[in-house]
C-alpha cells in the first residue's frame, strides 16, 4: 500500500459528492486543505483501513453525482480511504456501471436479453443508434449501451435510462415502444455543475434517486403490474403487493408487519432457527441450501461478529421475483432481516442490491430510514434489547457479485471475485467473519413461518419442496410475470395460469432456471415445479426462471447470447472460465455464422467439461448447462455425438450458479 | 528529468592489481599475495601492530568475520578490526549492551507479528527492511496499532495509525516527555521497575523538566500526540520498540538509544514474549560481524576483550597473547591515518570512500596510508586508491558459511555457484596472506571454522550445521545441543529470584545535545539522509539492475519550500553546507515539511551527499551524524539547470 498520488485536484462537485459519503476530511493527509499540524502529526492505520468497505458507496456517489469517475476524483477518494489508487481502478474498473472515461450524464441501458431480445430489442437497438449513434459515445448529452437482463422481463422489451445529477434520476421505459425510447434518449436535464451548497456539503438526500422521473418519460407502473394476480386470496408472499403502499410503514404494520418480527423475539434465536429448520425452508436463490441448517451453522462460530448479508444482486437473466418484492412489498424485506439477524446473532447486516434497480433501492432506503425512526432498527429493536441495523450496498452491473463469496469482496470494497471454499461463508464470510447470506425470497419466506409456525409451513408443497415459491414467468405467453405457486404445480399448469400461448403458438422450449439453468423442450411441460422433479427430469429450478420461447425464437442466436453473458460476466479470475467463455461463444458464433455443428459440438462439450471441473465458482460451473441442454435435450444441432457425452450426462442435474457450491 | 541509470554496473574482478607507478595493473595471485604481506610485515616490523587495521565486512559470511578478526588479532597482533556495523548499529550494540550486557535485538520476528503496540522510531522499514516490514505487516493484520516516530511522513508512517514528525534530532526530549508522562500518569511498571532496574530515581529527575509542552517546543510534536503514544505505549500489553538509523546516525547516539531503552525499563516492554527492543540492521550480517568480533572491544560471543578470564580461552586455542585493551573503531581507524598512527590497512568487501561521510577528507587519509590492501569483488572507489586489489568471491552465493539476521538467528549459506575463474574465496585468500606472515592454518572449511567459533563462544556452542540445517536457523543464545532458548532476550528479568535476576538494567540518565551542525542564517535547511526502496547504500550492488522507481539521487523538499525557494519538481539546485557543495535534482513531496530536505547516497558517481555530511561523531560508538546537516539551497541559473549534472 504504497501510496502515490497524483497532484490534480477534483472539482467541488466531486468532493462534495465524495464528501457525502465519507464525511469530512480530517487533515491534509486526507483530501483536506494541508495544514501547519499535518506536518506534525498524522492519524490513519486502522481507523482509516477499516473503512475501506466505503470504497464502494464513495465511487457511487461520484458516478451518480457527475456520471464519471475522473482521475482526480478517484485519487481523492483514495486519498480519503488510504487505498491504493492503482487498486481503486482495479475496482472501479470492475463494474460496468462505473465509467473512467468522461461520458455523458445520462445513460441508457437497453436490456438486449433472452426474453428482451425475444420480443424485439433489435429494432429498439437500431433506434437508438439512429438518434445517439454507436454505443458507448462520449459526447452529446446522452449515450447508451446494450445491457444485460435488467429484470423487467415481464414487460419485455425493456429499457432504463440513469442521470446522475443532485439527486439522481431514472426512468424506465417497459414494454418500450420507439416513442418511449425516444424521450429516455432526450437530452440530459439542464445540468447541476455547481455544489449543491456553498459550505460543499449539501443536505444528506434521503435516497439516492429522487422521486421524480426524467422529465418526458412515462411513470412506470405500480410494483404490482408485474403480478398478473395481484390481490389473490392465494398469496403468502405477495399478499401485500399492490394492495399497501410501499412507502408508507403504517400500512405495512395495518396489513400485518412486523408480527412475525414480535413473535421471533418471543421465540428467541434458537427458538426461530428451529422453526424455519422444521419448516423445510431452502434457499431461493437457486442453490436450495437448507435455511435452518445454514442459519444454525453461523449461529453457532465462536469467532464474532456475525454478519447478515441478503443477497438481492438479482442478475440472473429472466429473474425479477426479488425486485417485485423490494418494489412492492420492502418492509418485508427489512423485517425478515432483522428477524434473521437476531437468530444467527448478527448486529449489522447488508442488503446488497443490483445498480439496475433505481426504484427498489428508493422503497428499500426509505424502508431502512422509516424503521430506524420507529425502532425497528437499531440499539434497542421493539424495546427488546436487540441492537441491530441494515446497511445497504448498490452493486455497480456485475452478475458475479450475486455469487455468494464475490458479494463479500464487492461489499468490503474490492473486485467482485469469488473466493475458494471452504472455508465457507458460515465460518469466514463477510470480512473474514462468520456469515450467513441470504436471498430476498428466501428471507421473505421466514415471515410467513414464523406466523404459521414451522411445521404448518412444512405442510404447504411437496415433501421435498415445502412452502410457497415464485416463478418469473416470461417470453411467449399471454401474461407473462411473477406468480406465486405452492410447490408441486406443474410446467403446464403454469403457462396455463399465465393464460396458455396466444392462438397459433406452440412452445418450442422453455428456458428453466436463467442463463445457467437449462432447456427443457415443448413436449416435456408435465415436468413438476419443484426441486425434486426437476432434479429428476434432469432439470433445475435454479431461481424461479421460466422463459417460454415460441416456435418462432430463434434458438441459436438465444445461445448465443447466452454465451456472450457468460463471456461478459466472467470475473476472469480463473483460467477455465475466463477463455472457456470465450471459446464457447466462439464456437456458437461460427454455427449460427454456418459453420458445421457436428465438428462444433465436441469442441463445445470439451470447453464445457472443462469449465464446469475446473472454475471456482458457480458461473464458469454452470457456463455449459444451457448449451449442453439445447445440444442433448433439444437435439438442436441435430444427430449429435452421444459418444462423449456418457459422463458428462452424469452431471446435467446441476444447473443453477450456486448449486454446487453449497452443497457441503 | 528522470533517469532509469546512473551507474552503469560494475564488472566482477577477475585478476589481482598491483599498484605500479601509480598505476594498477594486471598481476598473477602469486605476486599481489606477495605484495600484499610484505607491506603488512613492513608496517608491523616499522611500526608495531596498532599501526594495522582491518575492515571487516558486514555482508559476508560470520566464518569469513571470524577469521578476518583472527586474522587482525593472531596474525598481526591488534585489536583494529571494525566494520561498517560502525556506521549504523554500533550505538545500539553499545546502547544495548550498556542496559543488558549484551547487544542483541532483544525479540524476534514473530514475536513482532504477536504484540499489540509497535512503535518504529527513526526508521523507514518499507523501504530501507522490506523483509521486516512484511513481519510488521503482519503484527499490524492481527490488530496490532502502529506508531511510526520520523521527521518525514515515509512510507512507513502512512502504514501507522499515528505518525509523529518530529524535528530532526530532537529524540532525546521526545523519549524524556514520554516517560514523564508514563510517571505523572501512573503507568509505570512499579514491580519491573523496582526488581529489575537501577537508577530510577536519577531517571524521574532527569525527565521531570520535559513537560509535553517544552516538548512540543522543542520536537514540534503536538503535545497531545505525544501524550497518546506515552499512554499508548505504557497500557499495550505488549509492545515492540524499533528504531534505525535515524536514531544511530547522530552525534548522540548512544544516549538516544539509551533514551528508548529507558522506556522499556519503565513499562516492562522487555524481556517477555512480545515486548523488546529492536535495532533493525541493514545488512544481511551486521549481526553476525559483531557477534564474530569482527570488533574493536569484544571478542565472539560479546566477551569483553578487557576481561582476561575471557581472553584465556581464546588465547589458549590461538596460542598467542590477545591485547587487554581495546583496538580502534572505524572512526578512530580514520582519525589515526591523520596522526599516522595507522599505517596499513585491509579492507575486506567495504567502499568507505563512498559510505563514510566528507569523501574528500576520506580519500585524503586513505591516500596517506602507506600500504592499502582492498578485497572486494568490484573495482570500487575504495579499491581504485588500492596499493594491492584481490578479487574475491561473493560470500553469499559463493561460499559456505553462516549469516545472523536481525533476530539473532544463525542460518546456513550454501555454496550455490563457483566465483568467476580467477576470484578467490575471502576465507582462501586470508589464509594465504597468515602463511606468508608466517602462521600456517592451511585451509580450513567453513564449518570447521564454525566448529572453533562454538567452542570459544558459549552462546553458539548449541549450533552445529546439522542442528542448523535441521531446525532452519537458530537465535542465539544457544548454549547446548539439546536445547533451544526462548525467542527473546533478558527473561531474566523477570524472575522472581534476585539470583537469577541477576544485574539490574540500569536507565541511561542522558541529556539533550542538538545536533552539531547548526542551523542559521546562511544554513537554514535541514538536511537528513536515508535510503529508498530500490537502492542499497552506495549503489555498488543494486546500482546495475533497473528500476522503475529509480529516479536517480533526488533532494526531496516541501511543496512550501520548493514555492518559496520557485523551484519545479526535477529543477536542478545547489545545495551547500559548512562543507562542500552538490548540484542536484528538486523532488517535491508532501512527505516533507518547511525547512526540512531528504538525500539519499545511493549514486555517488551523480552526487556525492558525503560531500556535505558532518563527521561529528558519537564518542561512544563512533557513528557519525549523517542524518543532521544544515544546508542552504540556491537556484541555478537556467543554462545550467537544463541538465542533470551526472558525469
Amino acid at each position: 500500500m504504497d501510496l502515490r498520488f497524483l497532484d490534480e485536484a477534483p472539482t467541488a462537485v466531486e468532493r462534495e459528492a465524495v464528501d457525502s459519503v465519507l464525511g469530512p476530511p480530517e487533515s491534509g493527509w486526507d483530501g483536506g486543505a494541508r495544514q501547519d499540524v499535518d506536518l506534525r502529526y498524522a492519524r490513519g492505520g486502522h481507523t482509516a483501513r477499516d473503512r475501506r468497505d466505503l470504497l464502494m458507496p464513495a465511487l457511487h456517489a461520484v458516478n451518480d453525482r457527475v456520471g464519471w469517475i475522473s482521475r482526480p476524483a478517484l485519487d481523492h477518494i483514495c486519498r480519503r480511504l488510504t487505498v491504493p489508487p492503482a487498486e481503486a481502478y482495479a475496482v472501479a474498473s470492475f463494474y460496468a456501471m462505473f465509467s473512467l472515461r468522461k461520458r455523458p450524464r445520462r445513460v441508457v441501458h437497453l436490456c438486449t436479453d433472452i426474453a428482451c431480445a425475444a420480443a424485439g430489442s433489435s429494432g429498439l437497438r437500431d433506434r437508438l443508434a439512429e438518434r445517439l449513434g454507436p454505443p458507448g459515445g462520449h459526447d452529446g448529452d446522452t449515450t447508451w449501451h446494450e445491457s444485460p437482463c435488467l429484470g423487467m422481463c415481464e414487460r419485455a422489451p425493456a429499457a432504463l435510462a440513469l442521470e446522475a445529477g443532485a439527486p439522481a434520476r431514472y426512468a424506465v421505459a417497459a414494454p418500450a415502444a420507439p416513442g418511449d425510447l425516444d424521450a429516455l434518449a432526450g437530452d440530459a436535464s439542464p445540468g447541476s455543475a455547481a455544489p449543491v451548497s456553498a459550505n460543499g456539503h449539501g443536505a444528506p438526500s434521503p435516497t439516492t434517486f429522487g422521486a421524480d422521473p426524467l422529465p418526458g418519460a412515462a411513470p412506470e407502473p405500480a410494483p404490482s403490474a408485474a403480478v398478473p394476480d395481484a390481490g389473490s386470496p392465494g398469496h403468502v408472499l405477495l399478499r401485500r403487493v399492490g394492495t399497501v403502499d410501499p412507502l408508507s410503514l403504517d400500512d405495512y404494520r395495518a396489513a400485518g408487519g412486523y408480527a412475525a418480527l414480535r413473535r421471533a423475539l418471543r421465540l428467541g434465536p434458537a427458538g426461530v432457527i428451529r422453526e424455519v429448520s422444521d419448516s423445510g425452508l431452502v434457499g431461493r436463490g437457486g442453490a436450495a441450501f437448507p435455511t435452518g441448517r445454514k442459519w444454525q451453522a453461523t449461529a453457532q462460530q465462536p469467532d464474532g461478529p456475525h454478519y447478515l448479508v441478503c443477497n438481492a444482486d438479482e442478475s440472473e437473466p429472466g429473474t425479477f421475483k426479488d425486485r417485485v418484492l423490494m418494489e412492492g412489498d420492502p418492509f418485508s424485506v427489512i423485517e425478515a432481516m432483522t428477524i434473521a439477524g437476531y437468530a444467527v446473532g448478527a448486529r449489522l447486516g447488508f442488503l446488497y442490491i443490483r445498480g439496475e434497480y433505481p426504484r427498489a433501492l428508493r422503497h428499500l432506503e426509505n424502508a431502512v430510514a422509516l424503521a430506524r425512526e420507529r425502532g425497528l432498527l437499531g440499539p434497542d429493536v421493539l424495546g427488546s434489547g436487540f441492537a441491530f441495523d441494515i446497511e445497504i450496498r448498490r452493486g455497480a452491473g456485475a452478475y458475479i457479485c450475486g455469487e455468494e463469496t464475490a458479494i463479500f469482496g464487492s461489499i468490503e470494497g474490492y473486485r467482485g471475485e469469488p473466493r475458494t471454499k471452504p472455508p465457507f461463508p458460515v465460518e469466514k464470510g463477510l470480512f473474514g467473519k462468520p456469515t450467513a447470506v441470504n436471498n430476498v425470497e428466501t428471507l421473505v419466506n421466514v415471515l410467513p413461518i414464523m406466523l404459521m409456525g414451522g411445521p404448518a409451513y412444512a405442510a404447504v408443497g411437496t415433501g421435498g419442496s415445502t412452502g410457497p415459491k415464485l416463478f418469473c414467468l416470461s417470453g411467449g405467453v399471454r401474461r407473462p410475470g411473477l406468480y406465486e405457486l405452492p410447490f408441486g404445480a406443474t410446467l403446464r399448469d403454469l403457462i396455463e395460469a399465465a393464460g396458455g400461448m396466444p392462438e397459433g403458438r406452440t412452445v418450442q422450449a422453455v428456458l428453466l432456471g436463467g442463463a445457467a439453468g437449462a432447456f427443457v423442450r415443448g413436449d416435456e411441460l408435465d415436468i413438476p415445479l419443484t426441486f425434486e422433479g426437476a432434479r429428476a427430469a434432469g432439470t433445475t429450478l435454479g431461481s424461479g426462471v421460466v422463459l417460454v420461447l415460441d416456435d418462432t425464437a430463434d434458438l441459436v442466436a438465444t445461445l448465443v447470447r447466452v454465451a456472450a453473458f457468460f463471456r461478459d460476466e466472467s470475473c476472469g479470475q480463473c483460467v477455465p472460465c475466463r477463455v472457456g467463455t470465450v471459446r464457447q461463444e466462439e464456437s456458437l458464433l461460427r454455427i449460427s455464422a454456418g459453420a458445421d455443428a457436428a465438428a462444433e459440438v465436441p469442441l463445445l462439450r470439451e470447453v464445457g467439461r472443462a469449465m464446469k471441473d475446473a472454475s471456482i465458482c458457480g458461473l464458469g460451473q454452470t457456463a455449459w448447462n444451457a448449451v449442453e441442454s439445447a445440444i442433448d435435450r433439444l437435439d438442436l444441432f441435430g444427430g449429435p455425438d452421444r459418444a462423449a457425452s456418457d459422463d458428462i450426462q452424469q452431471s446435467t442435474a446441476a444447473g443453477d450458479r450456486a448449486a454446487t457450491e453449497e452443497a457441503r | 528529468m528522470r533517469s532509469d541509470d546512473f551507474s552503469a554496473p560494475y564488472d566482477r574482478l577477475t585478476r589481482p592489481l598491483v599498484r605500479d607507478g601509480g598505476e594498477l595493473r594486471p598481476a598473477s595471485w602469486e605476486e599481489a599475495l606477495d605484495r600484499a604481506a610484505a607491506g603488512f610485515r613492513r608496517g608491523v616490523d616499522e611500526h608495531g601492530p596498532d599501526s594495522f587495521g582491518m575492515l571487516s565486512c558486514a555482508r559476508a559470511t560470520n566464518e569469513m568475520n571470524f577469521m578476518a578478526q583472527k586474522f587482525t588479532r593472531v596474525v598481526v597482533g591488534t585489536n583494529n578490526v571494525d566494520s561498517c556495523n560502525r556506521t549504523c548499529h554500533a550505538p545500539s550494540v553499545a546502547g544495548l549492551a550498556a542496559a543488558f550486557g549484551s547487544g542483541g535485538g532483544t525479540s524476534s520476528y514473530a514475536e513482532v507479528e504477536d504484540t499489540d503496540l509497535i512503535v518504529i522510531w527513526g526508521g523507514n522499514p518499507r523501504f530501507a527492511h522490506p523483509i521486516f516490514f512484511q513481519h510488521v505487516l503482519k503484527g499490524v493484520r492481527n490488530g496490532a496499532r502502529l506508531f511510526v516516530v520520523d521527521p518525514r511522513r515515509t512510507s512507513t508512517a502512512e502504514w501507522a495509525d499515528r505518525w509523529l514528525g518530529l524535528n530532526v534530532g530532537t529524540d532525546i526530549p521526545l523519549a524524556h516527555a514520554i516517560g514523564r508522562e508514563i510517571l505523572h500518569a501512573g503507568l509505570a511498571n512499579d514491580t519491573f521497575v523496582r526488581r529489575a532496574t537501577s537508577g530510577f530515581d536519577e531517571y524521574r529527575a532527569l525527565v521531570e523538566p520535559w513537560t509535553l509542552a517544552a516538548a512540543e517546543a522543542e520536537t514540534g510534536v503536538p503535545a497531545e500526540a505525544i501524550r497518546e503514544l506515552a499512554h499508548a505505549y505504557a497500557r499495550a500489553e505488549r509492545a515492540q520498540m524499533c528504531w534505525t538509523l535515524g536514531i544511530t546516525e547522530h552525534h548522540n547516539a548512544t544516549d538516544n538509544v539509551r533514551s528508548l531503552i529507558n522506556l522499556a525499563l519503565l513499562t516492562g516492554h522487555v524481556g517477555r514474549h512480545g515486548s523488546g527492543l529492536n535495532p533493525l540492521r541493514g545488512q544481511n550480517n551486521v549481526q553476525g560481524g559483531g557477534d564474530m568480533g569482527a570488533i574493536p572491544d569484544r571478542l565472539a560471543g560479546f566477551q569483553d576483550i578487557l576481561d582476561p578470564e575471557a581472553r584465556a580461552p581464546f588465547e589458549a586455542a590461538w596460542g598467542r597473547e590477545i591485547q587487554g585493551t581495546k583496538g580502534k573503531t572505524l572512526t578512530q581507524m580514520f582519525e589515526a591515518m591523520d596522526e599516522r598512527e595507522l599505517r596499513t590497512l585491509y579492507v575486506i568487501g567495504e567502499n568507505p570512500v563512498q559510505s563514510e561521510p566528507e569523501t574528500e577528507k576520506t580519500t585524503r587519509r586513505l591516500r596517506s596510508l602507506d600500504h592499502l590492501v582492498v578485497q572486494d569483488i568490484f573495482l570500487t572507489r575504495t579499491a581504485e586508491l588500492a596499493d594491492v586489489v584481490l578479487p574475491a568471491s561473493a560470500s553469499w552465493c559463493e561460499s559456505d558459511g553462516t549469516f545472523t539476521n536481525s533476530e539473532r538467528r544463525v542460518q546456513l549459506v550454501r555454496k550455490a555457484l563457483d566465483p568467476p575463474e580467477g576470484a578467490r574465496d575471502d576465507i582462501e585468500i586470508m589464509c594465504d596472506l597468515a602463511t606468508r606472515l608466517g602462521v600456517d592454518w592451511s585451509r580450513p572449511s567453513a564449518e570447521e571454522i564454525w566448529n572453533e567459533v562454538r567452542s570459544l563462544s558459549p552462546m553458539h556452542r548449541g549450533m552445529s550445521y546439522a542442528r542448523l540445517a535441521e531446525l532452519h536457523g537458530i537465535q542465539w543464545p544457544s548454549y547446548s545441543e539439546d536445547a533451544l532458548e526462548p525467542s527473546y532476550l533478558h527473561s531474566r528479568l523477570w524472575s522472581e529470584d534476585p539470583a537469577e535476576r541477576g544485574e539490574p538494567a540500569p536507565f541511561g540518565i542522558v541529556g539533550h545535545s542538538p545536533p552539531v551542525d547548526l542551523l542559521d542564517e546562511d544554513f537554514p535547511f535541514r538536511l537528513t539522509t536515508g535510503r529508498r526502496l530500490d537502492d542499497y547504500n552506495t549503489g555498488v550492488q543494486t546500482g546495475g539492475f533497473s528500476s522503475p522507481l529509480r529516479r536517480g539521487e533526488l533532494l526531496d523538499l516541501s511543496p512550501e519550500d520548493a514555492a518559496k525557494l520557485g523551484v519545479a519538481d526535477g529543477e536542478t539546485v545547489r545545495v551547500t553546507s559548512r562543507r562542500g557543495s552538490v548540484l542536484v535534482p528538486v523532488s517535491v513531496t508532501e512527505a516533507m515539511r518547511q525547512g526540512l530536505v531528504f538525500m539519499t547516497f545511493h549514486f555517488p558517481h551523480q552526487v556525492d551527499t558525503q560531500l556535505l555530511t558532518i563527521d561529528a561523531t558519537d564518542p561512544i560508538a563512533g557513528t557519525a551524524e549523517y542524518k543532521a546537516a544544515a544546508v542552504r539551497i540556491e537556484r541555478v541559473e537556467e543554462h545550467a539547470g537544463s541538465a542533470a549534472p551526472a558525469p
